[in-house]
């Protein structure tokens, strides 16, 4: 198991090579550079001398292969550079947002669960029933409502139902504050777009949770259960539900990944401030820099959340050993 | 009073093709410590049949729509579910035809076998793994506290299905059900597990329920069957009687096609001719007639009624008179 862990987290130094020789050439296809945009954004006359010192200054004149070059060697030694737009480190940038962008990730992820589990599991027992039927609306609403639309929602409903419970009208705070610095303030900020986003990713796990559980309990080894004089409660907890994780983990899996990077729209609609802004802005920047470290960033996310899931695997089925 | 009395029996499962009458109105008994096989060939309603008596059939599509089963002075088919539920694995155990996929593959052996007593009996933990390790030494499981700890797919076909028989007799049920219990095993395998089912099932007083497609398993291992054909009983006796002096064409046909060590290599197998007929569309007549040679003109008319054709011995057959007497005239 070590050994196999191991092995996993040396496959990430190719795969991370592989998405930055990606990368890299995909956003230098893109015409137009950060020079061209800082100093003509605004359709102004650009002055071609300053445009030479600038792109100079950046190195956006040297050979691609050297500037590929670069990269690679300054990202494997860890050194991210600056920020093409801001100037700033671009590791001081991401971990300014990178926190708020976990955090939300996790909470959001955590909501989805909770959410998919118990509904998912109610659906599939209840088959058929107007119970089910209510269920699979909820969680078909989940993924048509758009989140945005579902955020505005939220912030209204809040400022509303304030205004007529309280008097006053409240509105979450728009100002980040770490958990550990003041968790009532932090969670009163997060916790909103951690519902939205977990209320919309959980319609998937809900729906996977479901059709698994579904064909679980038409397996055998249910039927022995059942033969067994077994509460159903006993076999739908031990004796199915496990066996129909292994799907659902992965879908949660590959959503927590996503979140991490993902969010432009819930991080607008909540002001917050992501790394999904971060990545949108850096794009439309063509901040070459941002932009790549932040693809590195989350390819890491996604392999090591692959593995976790892979992990996951193990400890809910006994057959499936790694070596 | 017989331990398990089943009376007009009948299952049905409404599905978009038709109701099929899976299990159309059979009765049969079971007395304290007797082994009872029920025979037919794939698709004849004697596994549905098992379901039925502990109420197992999926419903939907399933559903038993009429007949008693009593057992223990209690009509079965009018317990409530939680009543039901302490009879299931407390009372009456279960052996199912595939060991790969019966067993729980995310549950350790241990695990599965102690649930029972513990659920039933409400053992603690220590005690019903001191259970299980008894339970298998009984059923020949080497190194119990071992395997104890293992999962199902470390065992193999012969292992698997030692675990369900043990699971089976873990609260000492009065009645064990086995649905094809070896259909799914080697040969060997098939005739070791047969023959410590029999002992056990002796050893412990424990009625048993063997439904099977295999003639060879009725014969050694039965005091008394159950022929099955369409949903209804055709024929019933002793195992001696259905084996030697069969009385309906079916069973004729169908101890006919088994290869007999006692006849020549050379002997030509006789299948049973025709397929067996869609429990859908059912008239009034004898299901057999379209495969029978000794078909009349009275079997299309109505569907003969289980008759005696001997002491304990009866079959549904217009014509099983002259089937006996023809069986003798050969002999």
């Amino acid at each position: 198991m070590y050994k196999y862990v191991v092995k996993r987290l040396l496959l990430l130094i190719p795969t991370l090579f592989g998405a930055a020789v990606l990368v890299f050439l995909l956003l230098r296809a893109v015409p137009g550079d950060v020079c061209q945009l800082r100093l003509g954004g605004g359709g102004e006359f650009i002055d071609p001398r300053a445009l030479a010192t600038c792109q100079e200054e950046l190195g956006l004149n040297d050979p691609l292969s050297i500037q590929l070059v670069d990269f690679l060697v300054n990202f494997f030694t860890f050194n991210f550079g600056e920020s093409m737009w801001t100037g700033r480190p671009v590791a001081y940038e991401i971990g300014l947002r990178f926190e708020l962008s976990l955090q939300i990730a996790i909470m959001a992820t955590f909501a989805s669960i909770v959410i998919a589990l118990p509904l998912g599991t109610i659906s599939a027992i209840k088959q058929n029933t107007w119970i089910d039927y209510l269920v699979r609306t909820i969680s078909i609403a989940g993924l048509a409502i758009p989140s945005f639309w579902l955020g505005i929602i939220i912030i209204l409903g809040l400022l509303i139902s304030t205004q007529h419970y309280l008097g006053t009208p409240w509105m979450p705070p728009i100002d980040y504050r770490p958990l550990w610095e003041d968790p009532g303030y932090n969670l009163s900020m997060l916790i909103w777009p951690a519902l939205a986003t977990g209320y919309r990713y959980s319609a998937v796990a809900t729906r996977m949770t479901r059709s698994t559980l579904l064909e679980v309990l038409r397996e055998d080894y249910v039927r022995t259960a059942r033969a067994k004089g077994l509460l159903e409660k006993m076999i739908i907890n031990r004796h199915a539900l496990r066996n129909a994780m292994l799907p659902v983990v992965t879908i949660i899996g590959i959503e927590f990944a996503f979140l991490m990077g993902g969010l432009v729209v819930t991080e607008q609609v909540f002001n917050l401030n992501g790394i999904g802004k971060l990545f949108v802005e850096s794009v439309g920047n063509q901040d070459y820099v941002m932009t790549q470290s932040l693809v590195m960033l989350v390819v890491t996310i996604f392999v090591l959340v692959n593995l976790v899931v892979d992990i996951l695997y193990a400890v809910l089925d006994p057959r499936i050993r790694y070596s | 009073m017989a331990l398990l009395e089943i009376d007009e029996l009948k299952t049905q499962f409404f599905t978009s093709a038709g109701t099929v009458l899976a299990v159309d109105g059979i009765s049969y008994t079971v007395e304290e410590g007797e082994t009872v096989a029920v025979v037919g060939e794939s698709g004849c309603g004697k596994s549905v049949s098992a379901l039925s008596i502990l109420r197992l059939v999926a419903d939907p599509p399933g559903k038993i729509v009429g007949g008693r089963i009593g057992f223990m002075g209690r009509n079965l088919l009018e317990l409530s579910d939680s009543e039901i539920r302490d009879v299931r694995g407390r009372h009456i155990g279960m052996i199912f035809q595939e060991p790969m996929t019966s067993l729980n593959p995310v549950l350790s052996i241990g695990t599965q076998l102690t649930e029972t007593v513990i659920h039933h009996l409400g053992y603690s933990e220590e005690r019903a793994a001191s259970r299980s390790l008894e339970l298998m030494e009984m059923v020949g499981i080497s190194d119990p506290p071992r395997r104890l700890n293992q999962y199902p797919h470390h065992l193999s076909g012969g292992m698997r299905q030692r675990v369900m028989i043990a699971m089976a007799l873990a609260c000492e049920p009065k009645l064990i059900i086995a649905d094809e219990p070896t259909t799914a095993l080697d040969v060997t395998i098939q005739a070791q597990i047969l023959e410590l089912m029999k002992n056990l099932t002796r050893e412990l007083g424990v009625a048993m329920i063997i439904i099977t497609h295999n003639l060879g398993v009725v014969a050694r291992y039965a005091d008394r069957v159950n022929v099955m054909y369409a949903g209804k009983i055709i024929e019933e006796g002793s195992a001696e009687d259905v084996y030697h002096r069969p009385r309906h064409p079916y069973t004729l046909a169908l101890l006919n096609s088994v290869p007999r060590v006692d006849q020549q290599r050379s002997a030509k197998l006789d299948p049973v001719e025709g397929q067996p007929p869609d429990l859908t569309r059912l008239d009034g007549s004898c299901s057999f007639r379209p495969r029978c040679r000794y078909a009349q003109e009275q079997c299309a008319q109505s569907f003969p009624e289980l008759e005696s054709v001997g002491e304990g011995h009866r079959a549904a057959c217009f014509r099983s008179q002259e089937i006996a007497a023809g069986l003798e005239q050969v002999a």
